[in-house]
């Protein structure tokens, strides 16, 4: 491989990276809170996408605010689900949360099925300037890539000050190790793990509506592979950690492209490159790159 | 009321058996959602167009049951043992991609129920099996047609071939094409990708650090959309060649401005029908859908007609005497060609070559077996 498409390929690197990056944020704030894995976090995605989708197509909105109202309304849609699916459960054992959140994956993915049908549609609603092209030696970059760029590391910095300067984050941190005593200390619990919910959502709309950008078709399953590859993401950065998650998008977005790279005959098998990472990486290093403090319940 | 309701179902049941007398049943196993949803869409317009031309046969009306495969291939499985299980369909058309019809078929096959494929082009569809036919050309004469065409009119010489590893089409199409081209003195260097990838990025690095005249992606239209537009975004300009599984309105919506330049070998071209039945086709569909038909709504027609042609020529719902009269099946007017199966289920026609120019699907030449 010569060094010119050994640059392309790191640059398509961090293209990737960044999108499973700002997915896996958005994952491993509600895990880091709960200790849920939202397996509908892919589906929300796919659902904010679909609604930034229609209000551009059907009201005529500019580009801009219709990703934001999509965003917004995939905050509602995540607080539903949490209002709806996980809250009744929050005091049962882990395993029917988690399966409830694969139920909810099923029914959001067959709602749009329904509601949307089955046929993916272009989604070619951003201007142009996105998709222009800078050729840098032999090398291009799509413009799109510093958005994305800058969009992820803006929203970690975000989500970090929200969880270590504010006191919103503080009953956030606090839920994630003891629920009742949070609760004793006068925080409303209720509704911080509502709010979890919408800005995870937000993110996971956020990170869909680039991906939607970066590879514009929008389908009803369109959540489920970013989804379960920014879990994986999510999981080698040290489940719970942001930078974690950060670290283990750029990571696998690039382990992905560079396996390609280098070895061309394996390309259809990338995906399960992924898995093997990430049982390589648990083998090793159980909890991730990042280690999150866990508490022993006694 | 346990015994009202016991008389009540008896004589739903008896209205039903009743109802279904007069029809007969043929199950219409297609993707209606997931990836290659348009492919169902498309193929199923054809089909409800002929049923509208014709819609008896044995002075009996024809029922469609539609089951949807999600573009899935164990679903593919499953929707065949429904309709024939549950449905009690007399004969299957379907399914259309050809990993699907490779598993529905291995159901139909074993439960003896004939089953017709408008459009799955791998060879192995129908080998070995007495219950599966096609109402398409197959992949070796789609490869060579590929190979002259890109050898021939693109002049090309470097080829670089990107092969879906999940799909059988994919697999078979990329090695009849390697074989012909290569023979013709062509120089082939080959990537891979899976069904459901949306990034190409490193594989068209890596293709255009060749400096390929061609790239074949003998692939499906979603994956086609994305990689011709990456393509462009990495600097190609220079022709990109596909299969029939090209062929939908998505690869144009999805693809842009980047899809020109897309050449595919195809079935049918709606400016260029090959018999008058093609015409009559060309023009009710345009009466309905205010449209050019696309070659799997052609496909679609003559799949529905096939069956028809079958039933009466066998002159019974008997599934074995449906199989033998499809087997039979001689110089049939369709709308894609005169067709002809031959004893192995297979059907020999033309093949078109079209163009994706101004975002329009456009006739380019004709290339005969």
């Amino acid at each position: 491989m010569s060094a010119s498409n050994l640059i392309q390929d790191l640059i398509n690197g961090i293209l990737l990276g960044g999108l499973y990056a700002l997915i896996a944020v958005g994952y491993t704030m509600v895990y880091g809170i709960l200790r849920l894995i939202n397996f509908a976090h892919g589906d929300i995605l796919m659902m904010g996408v679909y609604f930034a989708f229609y209000f551009i197509s059907a009201f005529t909105m500019p580009w801009w605010l219709g990703f934001i109202v999509g965003i917004v309304g995939a905050g509602a849609l995540g607080f539903m689900v949490e209002r709806v699916a996980y809250r009744p459960l929050r005091n049962a054992p882990r395993i029917s949360s988690l399966i409830t959140a694969i139920g909810m994956s099923f029914f959001l993915e067959s709602l749009a099925v329904v509601v949307f049908g089955g046929i993916p549609k272009s989604f070619n609603l951003y201007p142009k300037f996105f998709s222009r092209i800078l050729i840098i030696g032999h090398t291009r970059i799509q413009v799109l890539t510093f958005f994305i760029l800058g969009v992820t590391l803006l929203l970690m910095l975000a989500l970090v000050w929200l969880l270590y300067k504010t006191k919103i984050g503080i009953a956030m941190r606090a839920i994630s190790v003891d629920i009742p005593t949070t609760s004793l200390m006068g925080a409303n619990v209720d509704n911080i793990i509502s709010l979890t919910f919408i800005i995870g959502s937000m993110l996971a709309a956020t990170s869909g509506i680039m991906w939607a950008m970066r590879y514009p078709q929008v389908q009803p399953y369109m959540g489920f592979v970013p989804g379960l590859k920014a879990f994986i993401a999510a999981v080698i950065g040290g489940i719970g950690s942001v930078p974690g998650a950060l670290v283990g998008g750029f990571l696998l977005g690039m382990v992905e492209i560079l396996i390609v790279g280098l070895f061309p005959n394996l390309a259809g098998y990338r995906d399960a490159f992924a898995y093997v990472i990430l049982i390589v990486l648990l083998m090793f290093r159980p909890s991730g790159i990042f280690k999150v403090y866990s508490e022993q319940k006694v | 009321m346990r015994k009202v309701l016991i008389v009540l179902s008896i004589a739903v049941l008896l209205m039903t058996v009743a109802i279904a007398a007069g029809t007969i049943k043929i199950g219409v196993a297609f993707p209606m959602t997931g990836n290659i949803a348009a492919f169902g869409e498309m193929t199923l317009q054809g089909v409800k167009i002929a049923q509208t031309l014709y819609p008896d046969v044995l002075g009996k009306k024809i029922e469609l049951v539609v089951a949807d495969n999600r573009s899935d291939k164990t679903e593919a499985a499953n929707v065949v043992s429904r309709l024939i299980d549950y449905n009690h369909v007399a004969a299957i058309i379907g399914e259309i991609a050809s990993s699907h019809s490779l598993a529905g078929g291995a159901i139909a096959e074993q439960k003896h129920i004939p089953m017709l494929s408008p459009a799955s082009t791998n060879p192995l569809v129908t080998q070995g099996k007495h219950y599966i036919f096609r109402a398409c050309f197959i992949d070796p004469f789609q490869g060579h047609v590929a190979a002259v065409f890109a050898y021939k009119n693109l002049k090309a010489r470097t080829a670089v071939v990107f092969t879906d590893v999940v799909q059988d089409y994919s697999v078979g199409l990329s090695n009849f094409f390697i074989k012909d081209f290569v023979a013709k003195g062509g120089k082939v260097f080959r990537e891979f990708y899976q069904s459901g990838d949306q990034d190409f990025s490193a594989q068209l690095t890596d293709a255009l650090a060749k400096s390929p005249d061609v790239l074949y992606v003998p692939g499906y239209y979603p994956e086609i959309a994305l990689m011709a537009r990456q393509a462009r975004q990495l600097g190609y300009t220079g022709p990109i060649l596909a299969g029939d599984g090209a062929e939908a309105p998505q690869l144009i919506k999805i693809g842009g401005s980047a899809v020109n330049g897309v050449y595919y070998t195809s079935h049918f071209n709606a400016s260029h029908p090959f018999t008058s039945v093609g015409k009559q086709f060309v023009a009710k569909y345009e009466s309905i859908y205010k449209a050019s038909p696309s070659a799997l709504a052609a496909l679609g027609f003559d799949s529905y007609l096939l069956l028809r042609d079958a039933i009466k020529r066998a002159n019974s719902v008997d599934p074995a005497k449906i199989a033998e009269a499809l087997r039979n099946t001689k110089n049939f007017e369709g709308a894609t060609g005169y067709i002809t199966i031959d004893k192995y289920g297979n059907t020999i026609k033309s093949a078109v070559v079209n163009e994706v120019k101004n975002g329009k699907f456009t006739y380019v030449t004709t290339i005969n077996p």
